[in-house]
C-alpha cells in the first residue's frame, strides 16, 4: 500500500528533475512559464550576456498586462503610455519574444490579457502542471490542481535557459472551508475571511490546498479568485483538486487537449487529489455561514473586517500606523466612508462572472455623482464576451468607464492612479501604502461590494442590494 | 551572481534600524519604478514614499534621512519583511542602496529567493534577537556566512538559517544557473520520459 500523499506531494513528484539532497535543492521541471513585460527584460538580457537560447519556446506564453494603457488608442491609432519608459518595456518584450520565437500576445491578439486572466482563458493552464511566472498572483493557476508559483527575475533567466528551477520542498496548509455561503457573500469574502484569520505570514514556508463542501461548489473563476490571492497571507501557491468543474472549464479552449488526448487527460487529472489519511503539515478550518461581505480596513490584506463590523480597537503601533494612513479611528464602522474611486478589475476579479456580478447591481442605477468609476476587464476574451452580453452597455449607462484590458489600477503603474487621499474601493488584492497613487487608501473588496458601493457614493453592503434578508 | 556578492565569508557593520512589521516590496520599490529595463541604479527610489514628498523633496521625518550608507550595512526591520510581490527590483534597490543584509523575525519566500540571488543576505532570528537590535540602534555586528552567524556586540551569537547550497553559492560567488545547467543530462532524460504535461 502506498503512502497517502497530498495533492501538492503528487504534483511536486511528478516534476522532480533531480531530488533535494542535504546539500543541494531539488531540480523541479517547469512545465508552462507565463511572460509579461515587467519581470523579464532583465532575464532575457542574461541570457544574451552569456549566449543562452530559451529551451522550450513551446512552454512559453507572453502577454503586456502591466504597463500598458486601459483607454483606447486616439483617432490616429496611437496608444498613450503612462511614460516613455512604459512604453519602452513593452517594445522590448516585442523584441525579446521575436528574438526567441516566444508566442506574445500583443494588441492584436483576441487573447490579449492579464497575464493570470489569459493563461485560464486559453487552455493552457492544466491540472497537474507546474507553472510559473515573474509575478506573485501565479498563484492563481492553482484552481486547476497545477503547482503554480511566482518566481523572481533571475530564476525567470533559469527557466528560459533550463525549463527548471531548483526548488526546496515547501509544506502543505490544508484550508478546509464547508458548509453553504450566505447570499452576498463570494470566493472574494472567503480569501480576504481567511487571510484575516490567518495572517498576512500565516502561509510563509507553505503551499496552501483548498477544500471542502464550499470549495467543491464553487466555479472555476472564484476558485481562482481564491487562488490567486494566497500570497497575501504568505504562501507560495494555492491549490484546488481538479473535478468535473475543472474538466468542464477547460474543454474546448484552444490549448487544452482535444480527441483521445482529452480523454487520457481526464483519466490522469483525475487521479490528482489528496490520498484520505495523507497529512498536511498544518489545517486550519473554517464554516462558511461565519463568512460575511468582507473588506480591508488598513494597510495589508491581513487587516480585514466584515463590511457590516467595527475597525479593531488596538494600540498597536502597526494598527496606528494603519489607522494614521487610513484617516480612520479604531471601534468606528467603515461602512459609510465616503468613495473616491471604485476599481472592478484585476488578477483576481475582472472575469466575466465577476463583471456580471458588479452589473447585476448596477443595472438600472446609477453611480454615485462624486464617485469615479473604472470597470477593466481582465482580457480580450472577457471584453468580447461582456460585451456580447450587452454588460458594457450596463455599465455605461451607469456612469462608469469601460476600459481595455489590463492590470491597470490594482498596481497604477500604467498611470491608472488616485489622487492624494483618495478613498478606493477596489476588487484588486493589495491594500498596501501607496499602491494606487500616493496616500491614497485602498478598501479591498468583492465585485458585489464595489458595485454596491458605487452606487451609494460610500462603503457599502451589498447585501442591501440583494433583497433577502440584509 | 550579481556584483554585489562577497567572495569573502565575514563582514563587520552597524546596523540600521526600521522597526516596522510587513515591510511589503511596494514600500521597498514602488510600482512606478518598475518600468526599467536594468537592474541597475534603483537605490534612489529605494523606500521612495518614505524618503520623498509629492514634489520629490525630502521628507523631513523620514526615518532614513538618519541612514549612513558607508557604515550601516545591514537593515534590522520588523517581522515579514519583503511581503507582497516578486518583484527582484526590490533586493536590487537595497543592496544599490547599501544594504548587503537585512536581519527580521521572517521573510516572505519569493523576496528571500530573491535576495540569496543577488548577494543580499536575509538573517532570520528570534523576536528577542530582532527586538534588542531594534533597542540599541546603530550597533556594530559580525556576520559570518560559511557558518551563519550573526554577532551582536555586547550580546551574543546568534545562528540563522541558511541553506548549505545558499551558503556555498553566496561565499564563492558562484551562479545558480551553473548548477542547472551542469544537470543538461537529467533534464533531458525527464523530457525524453514525459510527464502527462508534457
Amino acid at each position: 500500500m502506498p503512502q497517502p500523499t497530498t495533492l501538492f506531494e503528487k504534483v511536486w513528484q511528478r516534476h522532480v528533475v533531480r531530488e533535494e539532497t542535504a546539500d543541494t535543492p531539488a531540480i523541479l521541471y517547469i512545465d508552462l512559464q507565463l511572460l509579461h513585460e515587467v519581470t523579464s527584460p532583465q532575464a532575457f538580457d542574461e541570457l544574451r550576456r552569456r549566449g543562452l537560447k530559451v529551451r522550450r519556446t513551446d512552454r512559453c506564453l507572453a502577454t503586456i498586462d502591466h504597463s500598458t494603457p486601459t483607454t483606447p488608442p486616439d483617432a490616429a491609432g496611437i496608444r498613450h503610455y503612462a511614460t516613455e519608459q512604459a512604453k519602452a518595456q513593452v517594445d522590448l518584450l516585442h523584441v525579446n519574444c521575436a528574438e526567441h520565437g516566444i508566442e506574445l500576445h500583443s494588441w492584436d491578439s483576441p487573447n490579449r490579457g492579464i497575464v493570470h486572466v489569459m493563461g485560464p482563458e486559453m487552455g493552457a493552464t492544466q491540472p497537474g502542471m507546474t507553472i510559473v511566472c515573474g509575478d506573485s498572483h501565479t498563484a492563481t493557476h492553482g484552481a486547476f490542481g497545477a503547482l503554480a508559483f511566482g518566481i523572481g527575475t533571475t530564476e525567470v533567466g533559469h527557466v528560459l535557459a533550463t525549463q527548471c528551477l531548483l526548488q526546496s520542498k515547501p509544506n502543505t496548509l490544508g484550508i478546509r472551508i464547508d458548509g453553504e455561503l450566505q447570499q452576498g457573500v463570494t470566493a472574494k469574502d472567503v480569501i480576504l475571511h481567511v487571510i484575516g484569520s490567518i495572517g498576512v505570514g500565516g502561509g510563509t514556508g507553505s503551499v496552501i490546498e483548498y477544500f471542502g463542501s464550499t470549495v467543491r461548489a464553487m466555479d472555476m473563476e472564484s476558485r481562482m479568485t481564491m487562488c490567486n490571492m494566497s500570497i497575501e497571507c504568505g504562501a507560495r501557491a494555492g491549490m484546488v483538486a481538479p473535478d468535473q468543474v475543472t474538466f468542464d472549464y477547460l474543454q474546448g479552449r484552444p490549448m487544452a487537449p482535444a480527441g483521445a488526448d482529452w480523454e487520457a487527460a481526464i483519466a490522469d487529472w483525475a487521479t490528482l487529489r489528496t490520498d484520505p489519511g495523507a497529512q498536511y503539515h498544518r489545517l486550519v478550518e473554517f464554516n462558511a455561514a461565519d463568512i460575511r461581505p468582507s473588506i480591508t480596513w488598513g494597510i495589508n490584506p491581513g487587516m480585514v473586517i466584515p463590511v457590516d463590523g467595527r475597525i479593531p480597537e488596538r494600540t498597536d503601533s502597526e494598527t496606528r500606523d494603519a489607522l494614521e494612513y487610513m484617516h480612520l479611528r479604531g471601534g468606528a464602522s467603515l461602512a459609510g466612508e465616503p468613495v473616491n474611486i471604485v476599481f472592478i478589475g484585476s488578477c483576481t476579479n475582472s472575469r466575466l462572472s465577476d463583471l456580471r456580478a458588479a452589473a447585476s447591481l448596477l443595472k438600472g442605477r446609477q453611480v454615485a455623482a462624486d464617485t469615479r468609476v473604472l470597470v477593466v476587464p481582465g482580457s480580450e476574451a472577457t471584453r468580447k464576451a461582456a460585451e456580447a452580453e450587452g454588460l458594457d452597455r450596463i455599465f455605461r449607462d451607469a456612469g462608469a468607464e469601460w476600459r481595455e484590458p489590463g492590470c491597470s489600477m490594482c498596481l497604477g503603474m500604467n498611470g491608472d492612479i488616485g489622487r492624494p487621499g483618495d478613498l478606493v474601493v477596489s476588487t484588486s488584492n493589495r491594500n498596501f501604502k501607496g499602491r494606487q497613487g500616493r496616500d491614497v487608501r485602498t478598501v479591498l473588496a468583492s465585485p458585489l461590494t464595489a458595485a454596491a458601493s458605487a452606487i451609494t457614493g460610500v462603503v457599502s453592503d451589498p447585501r442591501d442590494f440583494l433583497g433577502g434578508e440584509a | 551572481m550579481s556584483a554585489h556578492s562577497d567572495n569573502g565569508s565575514v563582514f563587520e557593520t552597524r546596523t540600521f534600524n526600521l522597526p516596522v512589521d510587513n515591510i511589503d516590496t511596494d514600500q521597498i520599490i514602488p510600482a512606478q519604478f518598475l518600468t526599467t529595463t536594468t537592474r541597475e541604479g534603483l537605490g534612489q527610489y529605494c523606500f521612495y514614499g518614505w524618503r520623498f514628498n509629492e514634489d520629490g523633496s525630502p521628507k523631513a521625518s523620514s526615518p532614513l534621512r538618519k541612514h549612513d550608507a558607508s557604515s550601516q550595512r545591514v537593515l534590522v526591520a520588523g517581522s515579514n519583511f519583503g511581503c507582497g510581490s516578486s518583484r527582484e527590483h526590490a533586493p536590487w534597490a537595497l543592496l544599490d542602496f547599501g544594504f548587503r543584509a537585512v536581519i527580521s523575525s521572517r521573510f516572505a519566500d519569493i523576496f528571500r529567493s530573491n535576495a540569496l540571488k543577488n548577494g543580499l543576505l536575509p538573517i532570520m532570528v528570534d523576536d528577542a534577537v530582532v527586538q534588542y537590535l531594534l533597542d540599541h540602534p546603530d550597533h556594530a555586528v559580525r556576520i559570518d556566512i560559511a557558518n551563519h552567524t550573526l554577532s551582536i556586540e555586547g550580546y551574543g551569537d546568534f545562528d540563522f538559517p541558511l541553506e548549505p547550497f545558499s551558503a556555498y553559492c553566496l561565499t564563492r560567488g558562484i551562479d545558480t544557473l551553473d548548477f542547472i545547467l551542469e544537470n543538461e543530462a537529467a533534464i533531458a532524460a525527464y523530457e525524453e520520459r514525459g510527464t502527462p504535461n508534457s
